[in-house]
């Protein structure tokens, strides 16, 4: 078995059938406790209803007494292959934040359209959060084939709707996947009744998704802390790309400083020589204290600035305005600043710009900005080293806006 | 980065991240298997030490086992334990029997937590809840606001991405910090496992039956098995279909019971 879990995030509009499809494949993976089953039926017959496989994820009374998911859950699914985290994630504009959060965690993506109502509002919001979070791994699941009698013809004309959309956002759709999660057809087994369909099942689409491989870049170690218990000076951080080697020289951003290491060091491990890419661990540095938010590199390829150039996702249901100060927040570095600039705002629920030059940035927008900061920051482009190249915007304590460095 | 080093660091840095954030800062320890192994990764992020209080809610109707392993443990690992009853109601007779389930756990967990908190002052405190043990723990955020009621709103969760956690906002009372959520049982026996973690002997098979999850006296029961260590437990769980929290009554009295205390600041 693979050692890395693959994270994948269901989206799609709402009641396009995300949280079924979940339950479906807990249900016929054999993945769904006894006791959970039994839960579930007595929680539908006590409601009147059929056997509700959304259940298995929609876990708040209020989710199910509206029928809809509100908030994220993560479950933990396995296959001969690998270990899957499976982040359903919910279809209402207004629940956009989760959405995102969901989102943010996952490698890959199960894209849902009811073949009954084709391509709709959120699932074009959908598409662009996918773009613009570096999602590359997606399968569309044209869903609920039962109401179209497993037609080809129907499933033909979504599959070249979607693909259209997806291309123009640079996403090549790994497999567009006819299904109907709520019979249970083409999850977790292919069907008879989709004789005509050659693709995988969702299932072995899944498995023929990809762990992103870890790869050979320039050392990234944001400090996170300084700690001084026994009067010794212990920074410790997470390495976020490259790897972080004893007796190496580096760069201390955004001073750019040359320091060495002098000690790597983890409890219960001694003459640790290298920290891998992912490895949380104390330094001992020549020179000079460190604090959080300064920056080791091997080289000074980062950009040191206080001017952020970004694509940002405004998730909370208030406009911000120009002016209106926010706390940049970009691996451990924090700083205050505000929007300077909003060069375009778009909806990504319909295909027009909606204004250049703008003064405000409304809920569920993505815009176009540069970010003006109280002191410089040390940032990669998103497409290089996307750990420096993501962050998100805090106002009042509160985050409102993720972001991507252009 | 093999699988369980994975999942170590990124418990690791959450550990740190609140402890940055929220210097005044508690952790809390059932004595069970998962709030132990988080008080492992703590000493782990911070070299050994366990730089702040740990919590230990204390129903008076815990196993004499677990007060043991304890006491055991909280000499040899140097902790500074505050142990939190809610004196008032363990007085007044509150138990199981007394009313409902939901009652009594709210009133000698959430309320003797609470107590303790607002004598304490803490800002933040570190939890061992996992996504995979309830559905309603799966809809959890790492960092948890709670307001003066020690409400969870779930309906209205911040926004989490990036391991960028929220900051702190005037309604926010304290947060609730959840560094092994994304952990699953076989994780956690794995990483015992690995770690050689000392554990509570009440998860081992005695006459046929063990404890899967504990906690209180009369609200645990076994489950029928032979595993009598932790490959054997390891090995029923790869096969196993039940849930691991069949033996825990409180969250059976109805659907949304777990809910329910959840939002009332249960763990």
């Amino acid at each position: 078995m693979e050692e890395k879990s693959l994270h994948i995030v269901i989206v799609g509009h709402v009641d396009h059938g995300k949280s079924t499809l979940v339950g479906r494949l807990f249900f016929d993976t054999g993945s769904l406790p006894p006791e959970k089953l039994e839960e579930i039926k007595k929680t539908c017959e006590a409601m009147g209803k059929e056997l509700e496989f959304a259940y298995v994820m929609d876990n708040l009374e209020e989710e199910r007494e509206k029928g809809i998911t509100i908030d994220i859950a993560h479950t933990f699914f396995m296959t001969q292959k690998r270990r899957y985290v499976i982040i359903d994630a919910p279809g209402h504009k207004e629940f956009l934040k989760n959405m995102i959060s969901g989102t943010s965690q996952a490698e890959a993506a199960l894209l849902l359209v009811d073949i009954s109502r084709g391509i709709q509002e959120q699932t074009l919001r959908h598409c662009h959060i996918l773009s613009l979070l570096g999602i590359k791994q997606v399968a569309v699941l044209v869903n609920k084939m039962d109401l179209v009698d497993y037609s080809e013809a129907s499933f033909r004309e979504v599959d070249s709707g979607i693909r259209k959309v997806l291309s123009s956002l640079n996403i090549k759709p790994a497999y567009v996947v006819p299904i109907s999660a709520s019979k249970g057809e083409n999850v977790a087994k292919r069907t008879e009744k989709l004789s005509w369909y050659n693709g995988p099942s969702v299932l072995q689409a899944l498995d023929s998704f990809e762990t992103l491989s870890i790869e050979d870049k320039g050392l990234r170690f944001p400090v996170q802390d300084i700690y001084s218990f026994d009067g010794e000076e212990v920074a410790v951080g997470r390495v976020e790309a490259g790897s972080l080697k004893k007796g190496q020289e580096v760069f201390v951003l955004p001073q750019k400083r040359r320091s060495k290491v002098v000690e790597i060091r983890k409890f219960l491990a001694d003459g640790i020589t290298e920290a891998p890419t992912g490895d949380c661990v104390g330094i001992l540095i020549e020179g000079a204290g460190l604090k959080r938010g300064q920056i080791l590199t091997d080289e000074v390829k980062s950009d040191i600035t206080d001017t952020i150039r970004a694509n940002i996702f405004w998730m909370v249901d208030k406009d911000y305005k120009l002016g209106i100060p926010v706390t940049f927040k970009c691996a451990t570095q924090e700083v205050k600043g505000r929007i300077e600039k909003i060069h375009r705002r778009f909806d990504p629920a319909s295909v027009e710009i909606v204004e250049n030059n703008a003064s405000i940035i409304k809920p569920a927008e993505i815009a176009e900005v540069d970010i003006k900061l109280d002191s410089p920051v040390t940032v990669d482009k998103f497409s290089d080293v996307p750990e420096l190249g993501r962050f998100v915007l805090e106002h009042a304590g509160f985050p409102v806006a993720g972001g991507i460095i252009i | 980065m093999d699988h369980l080093s994975i999942l170590e660091n990124k418990s690791i840095f959450i550990i740190r991240e609140a402890y940055y954030r929220f210097r005044n800062i508690a952790m809390l320890w059932s004595v069970g298997k998962d709030s132990t192994t988080l008080l492992w990764l703590v000493r782990k992020a911070f070299f050994g030490k366990v730089p702040f209080p740990v919590i230990h809610i204390d129903t008076t109707y815990k196993f004499p086992e677990m007060y043991r392993f304890r006491d055991e443990y909280a000499k040899k690992w140097g902790l500074d334990l505050i142990v939190g009853r809610n004196e008032g109601q363990v007085a007044a007779g509150m138990g199981p029997k007394k009313g409902s389930k939901l009652d009594c756990c709210n009133e000698l967990k959430t309320n003797a937590l609470k107590q303790v908190i607002e004598k304490n002052g803490f800002k933040a405190l570190l939890l061992g809840i996992r996504r995979d043990e309830h559905g309603i723990r799966a809809k959890e955020r790492v960092f948890s606001p709670r307001d003066g009621n020690f409400k969870w709103n779930y309906e209205d969760q911040p926004a989490e991405l990036w391991d960028q956690y929220k900051s702190t906002a005037e309604e926010d009372n304290h947060f609730r910090i959840h560094p092994i959520l994304h952990m699953t049982e076989l994780d956690i026996w794995n990483y015992i496992r690995r770690e050689n973690i000392p554990i509570s002997e009440l998860y081992f098979s005695k006459e046929g039956k063990r404890f899967r999850s504990i906690g209180c006296l009369p609200c645990c029961g076994p489950v029928e098995s032979k595993a009598s260590n932790i490959d054997e437990i390891i090995h029923e769980l790869e096969t196993t279909h039940t849930s691991e929290r069949a033996g825990r009554a409180q969250d059976k009295e109805d659907a949304y019971t777990m809910q329910k205390l959840r939002s009332l600041g249960y763990m």
